[in-house]
């Protein structure tokens, strides 16, 4: 049985007449990185403020390892938090930075310097103690934070969406220091992040928010295959929507643009000639006959962007399309524009979302 | 932290006895001139003497005067600057600095010295030459506040573009000021001219050691012969300074956005 | 058809000119500034030179000129007689109160103000009090605090309602502390003026991160917020001692000269050669320039320094 580290219990936060947390009931293992992912204003940097003690929830606990942590004050939860902004404090350098939480809870001076030592190796800045936050850039900076807030050994470890502020190529090879030293150490890990490639390429588990409202909990793989609400669907990576109607309940039969198909299984409600919204993920359709497929529609490729490894068609149905991601072929060129193509697709890898 | 915002009121309303209670106190003595109960008899007093009328008036056409030469030196400075010889930006914020850093006490007694009778520029010889300069006193004193106002509203304007746009159908350089910029800053021009004449009325020192009978003159006089008459007058400056400095706050709501080019 | 080639030419070379030959340097710039740019910053220039350069020149120079115009440092010795020496002695004593108290009591309110969870009008309002409240000094400001708390004034009269009677105890408005209380009318509003972006440079994210570092609110304080704080009090405090410094219009119509400031001494030493010693004006200017410009320049300095840090 996984070790459960975190508890959040009904968490509700309200400005005012603003709910921004609508009830949120969670539960995180010891030892997991976590991401809460979603758009600008969705919940996500609340909860987090909560969980470090710097909200009051208008209702609901907050439990670690069992205990109730809500009236604490931030300054007793024995957290690590990393911001945005990176917040080093600029009158001291880094070996101080570092050193700071160590200060507070008073270990002496020898092995504090120490503990400043191994930080900096574990984030590959042996030898910059002395340097201070204005003489560093942006990534060097956050690895500093990083080490300050794990310095005195926190028992979870916050970060408040960390790389929005740095580069591209620095926030890809950042992101990945962070999964390793994270794992290396074990620490429990909530992250904060508006991207979704980052969420889904080092996290254990994700939240998805939208509007304070949970949409799905669960890993990348299930969230990205089996997204439980469109905006789950819609958030994490792209999505084909085709307008479909029903023909008939009985034989699951379906219409989309003249084309009929037969899909696996219809929701609870439908009727005949109801209008119905299916979707797939661009990878679940392949171009040309069915290799074990039991969908093939037929179509003209309106688009074609030949992006290297992989290339992206867009196949037009009549008034649906359909994008697709196919891998470049040595042999095969890739389709000319408004040649009839043939695209397959199994059924089961159908999504019917509300 | 509730006590941290108790202090913070309680500091505040010490504040507020320290910076209120001199003002409603000099009210307060300004109307108390009869025994027996409040009345405007000090600011009567005041009103109907000439040296009053003499020397306030004097002021104001001095301050007009002094906000007319400053814009004439600040204006083109800033623009030139802005537009063709930004190198030299440094050695003018650096001279907007000086009357900062040099008392006025210093400034005068230099200009003493400097331009008496057996000078180049022997200005302290007539009454005239001393008004004149009085009022490049006080055009050195305005001068740092001047120049930023019109600097940040030229700053503001694009005036690169503007100057272009205007060069190209045909105006020459004194008409794009004019005409053009001069128009468009009117709103730093004002907060740079009343902030001049806030300087300028309440003066005391440079006038006093030119000899030239002032507001701020008017007022020492008054203040080392009468009782309540100087509290009138300080309340009657109180209410010329507010008055210009809200007149700044106010301009300050309707100056220009900034221009969709920025530095 | 020659002529346009001629006028091409030269307006090709030019920038070219410009570009290569002038070398690296603070004045290099100048030499490629057409002389129609000079026109419109000459009155400027000129003005400055006349009228704020070349005085102050001439009097520091003067400070060093006998009589017959000839170079002596007599002018600086004499300034060493007891009665300059304390005057100078009580400038500085003067100064240095309104200033400390100045700063401590304007960044008491500045944080009270910014960081004292009061409501955000207090803080608008009390900044544009300050904006106009820390220009208003002089004749009318002395006034002010004579009717306020001078023997008849009206505080004085409250202070006698409940019982407590001011002047017997001791306090005269017309004295160095009355001076002191009445610099800092605008002392403390230019002390928050200054201090205030400061205070809001305190980001709040260095609060949040030293509260998960386990830190209290007064730990804060004396290990983030203050010495973050500190080269602008420093610098702030070196402004303000110059401000009160060169003062005289308040001090003119409070004590006069019983209290004998620098700037009193210098203003009746012009009215009237009361030291009977003409050199000695320009010496006591000088001595006044040296003091302001250090303190000024000082503020100037550790300014950017500390701006330098806090990017």
């Amino acid at each position: 049985m996984a070790d459960e580290f975190l508890r959040l219990e009904n968490l509700v936060k309200a400005f005012g007449a603003n709910t921004v947390v609508k009830g949120a009931n969670l539960a995180f293992n010891r030892g997991e990185f976590i991401s809460l992912l979603g758009p600008s204003g969705c919940g996500k940097t609340t909860i987090l403020r909560m969980v470090a003690g710097f909200e009051r929830p208008t209702s609901g606990n907050i439990l670690v390892e069992g205990k109730d942590v809500t009236p604490l004050a931030p300054n007793q939860r024995k957290i690590g938090m990393v911001f945005q902004a990176y917040a080093l404090f600029p009158n001291m350098n880094v070996e101080d930075n570092v050193a700071f939480g160590l200060k507070i809870a008073g270990m002496p001076i020898e092995q504090r310097r120490a503990r400043v030592e191994e930080m900096l190796k574990l984030i590959g800045l042996a030898g910059f103690g002395k340097r201070f936050p204005f003489e560093m850039s942006g990534g060097q900076q956050q690895r500093v934070a990083l080490a300050r807030a794990l310095a005195p050994k926190p028992s979870m470890l916050l970060l408040d969406e960390p790389l929005s502020a740095l580069d591209a190529k620095i926030r890809v090879s950042l992101r990945q220091e962070i999964r390793s030293i994270q794992r290396e150490l074990g620490i429990t890990t909530i992250f904060v992040t508006h991207d979704q490639e980052e969420a889904l390429s080092i996290s254990d588990r994700i939240v998805v928010m939208n509007a304070g409202n949970v949409e799905q909990f669960g890993t990348p793989f299930e969230i990205y295959n089996r997204p439980a609400t469109r905006f789950a669907a819609t958030f994490v990576g792209t999505l084909n929507t085709l307008d479909a109607k029903v023909l008939d309940t009985t034989a699951k039969t379906v219409s989309v643009d003249g084309q009929v198909f037969t899909l696996s299984k219809l929701p609870g409600g439908a009727i005949n000639n109801a209008a119905l919204s299916l979707t797939m993920r661009p990878e679940a359709v392949s171009l040309g006959k069915p290799n074990g497929q039991d969908v093939v529609l037929e179509g003209k490729v309106s688009e074609v962007h030949f992006l290297g490894s992989v290339i992206r068609l867009k196949i037009n149905l009549g008034a649906n399309s359909l994008s697709l991601d196919t891998f470049n072929d040595q042999r095969t060129p890739p389709p000319a524009l408004n040649e009839m193509v043939k695209v397959s697709l199994s059924s089961s890898d159908i999504l019917i979302l509300d | 932290m509730k006590s941290g915002k108790f202090w913070s009121w309680v500091i505040f309303a010490l504040g507020v006895i320290y910076f209120i209670g001199p003002l409603i106190a000099t009210i307060q003595f300004s109307l108390s001139i009869r025994r027996d109960g409040y009345s405007l008899d000090a600011y009567r007093n005041v009103f109907v003497t000439p040296a009053f009328q003499q020397s306030f008036s004097f002021s104001l056409l001095i301050g007009v005067a002094a906000i007319v030469v400053g814009l004439l030196i600040v204006v083109p400075a800033a623009y030139f600057v802005r537009l063709r010889a930004p190198q030299l930006r440094p050695i003018i914020e650096f001279i907007t600095l000086l009357p900062l850093i040099i008392p006025p006490i210093i400034l005068v007694f230099g200009y003493i010295r400097l331009y008496s009778s057996t000078s180049f520029l022997p200005l302290t010889t007539t009454s005239f030459g001393t008004d004149v300069l009085l009022i490049l006193a006080y055009v050195a004193l305005a001068l740092p506040y001047m120049y930023r106002a019109v600097d940040t509203g030229l700053r503001t304007i694009d005036v690169q573009t503007l100057t272009e746009a205007a060069s190209i159908m045909g105006a020459n350089t004194l008409t794009i000021l004019m005409q053009v910029i001069f128009p468009n800053i009117l709103v730093a021009v004002l907060s740079g001219a009343f902030l001049t004449l806030a300087i300028v009325i309440g003066e005391f020192t440079i006038a006093s050691l030119l000899n030239v009978q002032v507001f701020g003159v008017y007022m020492q006089n008054v203040g080392a012969n009468r009782a309540f008459e100087p509290a009138a007058l300080a309340v009657i400056s109180f209410i010329i300074t507010w008055a210009a400095m809200g007149m700044i706050q106010l301009l300050a709501r309707f100056a220009p956005r900034n221009a969709v080019r920025t530095d | 058809m020659s002529n346009n080639t001629g006028t091409l030419a030269t307006n090709d070379a030019t920038p070219a000119l410009a570009g290569v030959a002038s070398p690296k340097g603070p004045l290099s710039g100048i030499a490629s500034i057409r002389w129609g740019d000079y026109l419109g910053v000459a009155p400027f220039l000129i003005f400055a030179i006349l009228f704020l350069i070349v005085p102050t020149l001439f009097l520091i120079i003067g400070a060093f000129q006998a009589p017959d115009g000839s170079f002596t440092l007599q002018n600086i010795y004499d300034l060493g007689t007891p009665q300059i020496l304390s005057s100078f002695w009580i400038s500085i004593r003067v100064s240095a109160a309104s200033a400390f108290l100045g700063s401590l009591l304007g960044l008491a309110i500045a944080l009270a103000i910014i960081r004292g969870r009061l409501p955000q009008t207090i803080r608008s309002t009390v900044l544009t009090f300050s904006g106009v409240a820390s220009n208003f000094a002089g004749i009318p400001l002395a006034f002010a605090f004579i009717a306020t708390l001078g023997r008849l004034g009206i505080m004085t009269a409250l202070f006698k309602f409940v019982g407590i009677d001011i002047y017997r105890a001791g306090f005269n408005i017309l004295s160095f502390w009355g001076l002191t209380l009445t610099y800092c009318y605008f002392q403390i509003p230019l002390m928050i003026l200054i201090i205030a972006p400061a205070i809001d440079g305190l980001k709040k994210e260095w609060n949040e991160a030293a509260a998960t570092l386990g830190a209290t609110n007064t730990q804060f304080w004396r290990y983030i917020g203050l010495p973050v704080l500190w080269p602008n009090l420093l610098g702030t405090l070196s402004l303000l001692f110059a401000n009160a410094f060169g003062a005289i219009a308040t001090a003119y119509a409070l004590t006069g000269s019983s209290l004998n400031i620098v700037p009193i001494l210098l203003y009746a030493q012009i009215r009237g050669d009361v030291l009977n010693n003409p050199g000695l004006g320009a010496a006591l200017a000088l001595g006044m320039i040296v003091i302001t410009a250090l303190a000024n320049v000082l503020y100037l300095v550790i300014r950017t320094r500390a701006e330098r840090w806090l990017k």
